[in-house]
């Protein structure tokens, strides 16, 4: 059944972008990932406009990581204090991103700048979480060896400290400040909620305790997506409810099945997929920069300037 | 008596000696949920107060135009080893659509003259002022304005395509594709003959976003505010729907 998106004014497939967000929706239920990383290069592939795509895709992580963060209250697995901080960094980060990125749309060149720091965000998330879970996988192998605790660095060295309970961590407020900010710039500019990054940056870098660290970054990924919605809607016009709409029933429902899936495998196996995934995208995007593309001229909306 | 003669003649004779009477299977095409493309019929016929002329025979052309726009087409290089978009070119008018069908290969129905006056294939309709000096081949933007648009449905020519029945009655048939902006199509239709335009027609088909697919267009633009903020009051209540069922679904 074809559909008439009225913002992207492209028509498509309505069960292609149902499969699209459920088959999305199964892999972020899995690993529990926004999934935006992987949705927003697909939305390009089947010929919604970057604009639209980006910008749309943050609907649909204000949706999901809405209700992963309801799951998470309940286990009081989030600590609001620090979501706090990270937010002040990521709405600012997420108004430097727009106008960023309406800058380069200008220029244009938005399309590179999406497509390059996909490249590089991803290629560094999917090949340290490879080294991580292969040597885990390793490990498990060889029973007795325990993994080596990590000693405590800058962060702990940097003024202006506050206490986080619920994260157990006296630390300054300058690295989730930091990290929050340029988390806002990347979901601003790539159209993600930045899960992907703001997960490991708070494990490894601020040294929360795992179970607060995906609740966390969740509560404050909803605040960042609204509000960049927010700022792509009144500036760009460029989100398309329709197919949010579309994306959404169907992540829903994969996150579901994706869940239940992600209970019957091992973390270190989910690990591995999941790194194996994201180095894939990566490395197709890369090609796309690389290889000499078959059409080299693009058309874009003139009468700017 | 005479005088009236002569002045009806008068009236008459800047009349073309062969004219179009126009008929269109729609005036209006609207855009809902579940467009998907549609069928345009132009058909008519020639009227003529005199016996069929002497000459070639009878040609029709008909062409379909979108509203016109301003198109940057941006041209990609190679620069430190990645292919960016480096020069680029706007072309001051482009139809957004065009369809151009003939009832002849267009060489025989249009003089290369007619054509320059009358901006009938596609290579004519478009307007480029001037490319900035900076960049080379300029033409070569306009060119490949052309192909991507045809590669996309959104220029078509169709060559013999119009059918002409006994130099009088011709039909012709455009398909505009699912993915149309919307705005006033201008139907053009001229009958020729040896190259040269004996008549033209014009008139206008509506084409328009309807149902809901106008009011949610509308509503972001207009109300970007309230757009925004409906859009995510449909995520977190999707979002919470989908936690609470999650919460059943595990009892």
């Amino acid at each position: 059944m074809q559909i008439y998106l009225p913002i992207a004014e492209v028509s498509v497939n309505a069960f292609l972008l149902l499969g699209l967000g459920g088959i999305v929706g199964i892999l972020s239920g899995m690993f529990g990932v926004g999934g935006g990383f992987l949705m927003t290069p697909l939305l390009f592939f089947i010929g919604i406009p970057p604009a639209v795509a980006v910008a749309t895709e943050a609907v649909q992580i204000v949706a999901s990581s809405f209700s992963g963060v309801l799951a998470h209250l309940r286990r009081k697995s989030v600590d609001l204090r620090m979501g706090t901080v990270l937010l002040i960094g990521g709405l600012v980060g997420a108004a430097v991103g727009v106008i960023l990125f309406n800058y380069l749309k200008s220029l244009g060149q938005v399309d590179l700048l999406v497509k390059l720091c996909y490249v590089v965000f991803l290629g560094i998330i999917g090949g340290l979480m490879f080294i991580e879970s292969w040597r885990a996988i390793r490990r498990s192998k060889k029973p007795g060896s325990v993994p080596v605790r990590r000693k405590h660095g800058l962060v702990h060295a940097l003024p202006l400290k506050m206490k986080f309970r619920v994260s157990g961590l006296y630390i300054s407020v300058i690295p989730p400040l930091v990290i929050g900010l340029c988390v806002g710039i990347l979901a601003a500019i790539m159209g993600v909620g930045g899960g992907f990054i703001m997960v490991p940056a708070m494990i490894y870098l601020l040294g929360m305790p795992t179970k607060v660290v995906i609740g966390t970054s969740l509560f404050q990924i909803i605040f960042v997506t609204a509000f960049t919605t927010m700022l792509h809607a009144t500036t760009n016009f460029t989100v398309d409810i329709v197919l949010a709409v579309l994306l959404l029933v169907g992540g829903v429902i994969g996150a579901q099945i994706g869940t239940r899936i992600g209970v019957k495998m091992k973390a270190e196996q989910l690990r591995i997929l999941l790194a194996l995934m994201v180095l894939v995208v990566c490395g197709k995007l890369a090609l796309d920069l690389l290889l000499m593309p078959s059409e080299l001229y693009s058309l874009g909306v003139g009468g700017g300037h | 008596m005479l005088r009236l003669i002569t002045a009806l003649f008068m009236l008459v004779t800047p009349l073309a000696a062969e004219e179009i009477v126009l008929g269109l299977s729609r005036d209006e095409v609207a855009i809902t949920a579940t467009f998907n493309g549609s069928d345009v019929m132009i058909f008519g016929a020639v009227r003529r107060e005199a016996p069929v002329p002497e000459g070639g025979p009878l040609e029709v052309i008909i062409t379909l135009s979108g509203p016109m726009e301003t198109v940057l087409v941006r041209r990609k290089e190679r620069v430190l080893g990645i292919w960016a978009n480096t020069d680029a070119v706007e072309v001051d008018e482009a139809p957004s659509f065009y369809a151009v069908a003939t009832s002849a290969p267009m060489r025989e129905t249009l003089s290369a003259v007619e054509d320059l006056r009358y901006g009938i294939t596609i290579p004519r309709v478009i307007r480029s002022v001037g490319a900035p000096d900076t960049v080379i081949n300029a033409k070569t933007f306009t060119e490949a304005l052309i192909r991507i648009r045809a590669a996309a449905g959104l220029y078509q020519i169709l060559d013999s395509e119009v059918d002409i029945e006994k130099e009088t009655l011709f039909r012709g048939q455009i398909t505009l594709p699912a993915a149309l902006t919307e705005g006033d199509y201008i139907a053009h239709i001229y009958i020729t003959r040896d190259g040269q335009v004996v008549d033209d027609y014009e008139t206008t088909i509506a084409v328009y976003k309807a149902g809901l697919e106008r009011w949610l267009f509308e509503m972001s633009r207009n109300n970007p505010f309230w757009y925004g903020i409906m859009s995510l009051a449909i995520a977190i209540s999707a979002g919470w729907l989908a936690s609470a069922a999650f919460r059943i679904f595990q009892r």
